[in-house]
């Protein structure tokens, strides 16, 4: 990637980052509380689950120890600084423009044989390297990211709140009610998950110190050799 | 070699990370953020929904084979089951505090007065709900009978039953006091409320989590401030658990 990250990129990176770990690990120590999902209004009886989940273990849990109360008072606090800063993010991307510019994919990488080629450069290990900016793959990531796993996370979170539900209970009826909030919120959370995971790995391989500084700095400019 | 330096720099990271977070939650100032947090929800939620907006009601159809129990399933006492065997022929609910005219009521009392029947969903702090149709009088009709003060903030809950050796208590604000879905529940689908739901009486705060909806009523008192109440913070599980007191999240 040769463009430098912005500093409103940046800011939101880093705090969006430490929101989504407080949220994830907080949101385990809660899920402990209660291991079954169901669907529906109702639920409460193990054998109505359509699935149980594992128990976290303490080391993956805030914190690192079971207190659903203390996860509570995490997830709450996480809960403002995820909410607020991605908010103000979708606005400045799209007012300064680099929703449009940067992460909105063209009709062409939306192509099926545009996505086939760039899946097979990946998995020959080149990527960042096709174009200047994001490839289409990413573009993409970053753009269901941001459209759709984050709000579903504040939707399905705001669904599950019984303080909230009074303000919008066609939100709560559209999810399939709250015991189908809840499990959603439990399924997207890992979907966040999933994509951090890859986001982490296609880092490391692909110049990650570069890539940390770019995140921290704003990375330097194309004539300097960046990438 | 690189990829063990980089190996134990994360792990070295999620450590100083944990760490840190003990830290913050176990200091004043972390304490004060998590409290913010918490106020800024009941503002949101408040300032979104109105102070009088209503919880969802269902359907009669739509209430849940069972209720679960949960916490207190009973009062451990020779009184309560002596009570119990007479279906609560004796039970008094006082109502005190800062009020001009304090009130004694047996469960005939509370059945002659105007009832509300609301089928509403119960969500408890653990994450798992349960639909049931409660009914009583309204609680706005026993805190106006009883003619509550003007320095009254809050509304107390007093229970008979008693969990890891303390008094189950609870309070909420006006707002929810007076609420049209706040009810002194005496009846579950149409039947006296089971034992392990709370019998004879349990209020309804339909807005907030299970743990805020009181089993085993035997007062309510209206209070200026919560502080000299139980250990100051509300509510049983909020004084023995530090869970929050606003319950609406």
């Amino acid at each position: 990637m040769n463009q430098r990250h912005s500093l409103s990129v940046r800011l939101w990176h880093w705090i969006n980052a430490a929101a989504l770990i407080i949220l994830f690990m907080s949101g385990l120590n809660i899920s402990n509380a209660h291991r079954y999902l169901y669907w529906g209004d109702y639920g409460f009886d193990p054998a109505d689950a359509w699935t149980s989940v594992m128990r976290f273990p303490g080391w993956s849990t805030l914190p690192q120890y079971y207190d659903l109360a203390a996860a509570r008072d995490w997830h709450s606090l996480g809960a403002w600084l995820f909410s607020v800063p991605l908010l103000a993010m979708w606005i400045v991307m799209l007012v300064n423009g680099h929703f449009w510019r940067d992460i909105r994919a063209s009709r062409k990488e939306w192509r099926i044989g545009s996505l086939r080629d760039e899946v097979a450069a990946h998995l020959r290990g080149k990527f960042g390297l096709l174009q200047s900016g994001y490839n289409g793959l990413q573009k993409i990531a970053y753009g269901v990211v941001y459209a759709v796993l984050l709000p579903m996370m504040i939707f399905t979170g705001l669904a599950i709140s019984p303080g909230f539900e009074p303000a919008a209970p066609w939100l709560v009826d559209i999810l399939g009610g709250r015991q189908s909030a809840r499990s959603l919120h439990f399924i997207f959370a890992w979907a966040v998950f999933g994509f951090f995971v890859i986001h982490v790995a296609m880092v490391l391989l692909s110049h990650p110190l570069k890539r940390l500084a770019g995140m921290v700095t704003g990375g330097r400019d194309k004539e300097s050799g960046f990438d | 070699m690189t990829d063990i330096k980089r190996r134990s720099m994360l792990a070295g990271l999620a450590a100083l990370g944990t760490g840190a977070c003990a830290k913050i939650a176990n200091s004043d100032t972390g304490q004060s953020w998590f409290d913010a947090a918490e106020d800024w929800h009941r503002i949101a939620q408040r300032t979104l929904a109105g102070r009088q907006r209503l919880a969802p009601e269902f359907a009669r159809d739509d209430v849940s084979p069972d209720f679960k129990g949960n916490g207190s399933l009973t009062v451990d006492t020779p009184a309560y089951r002596a009570d119990r065997e007479s279906g609560f022929a004796a039970w008094r609910l006082l109502v005190g505090g800062l009020v001009e005219q304090p009130l004694s009521l047996s469960m005939d009392d509370l059945r002659a007065m105007p009832q509300r029947t609301q089928v509403t969903r119960h969500d408890c702090v653990e994450g798992w709900s349960a639909i049931g149709e409660w009914t009583g009088p309204q609680l706005s009709l026993l805190l106006d009978s009883a003619r509550v003060k003007r320095d009254a903030n809050f509304i107390v809950f007093r229970c008979a039953d008693n969990l890891y050796g303390r008094d189950y208590y609870e309070s909420v604000d006006m707002v929810d006091a007076y609420h049209p879905q706040t009810i002194i529940a005496h009846l579950l689908n149409g039947q006296p409320i089971p034992e392990k739901n709370g019998a004879p009486l349990r209020m309804r705060i339909e807005r907030q989590l299970g743990y805020k909806h009181a089993k085993y009523l035997t007062g309510i008192e209206a209070v200026a401030d919560l502080s000299d109440i139980g250990d100051g913070k509300g509510g049983f599980w909020e004084d023995f658990g530090n869970y929050q007191w606003y319950a609406g999240i």
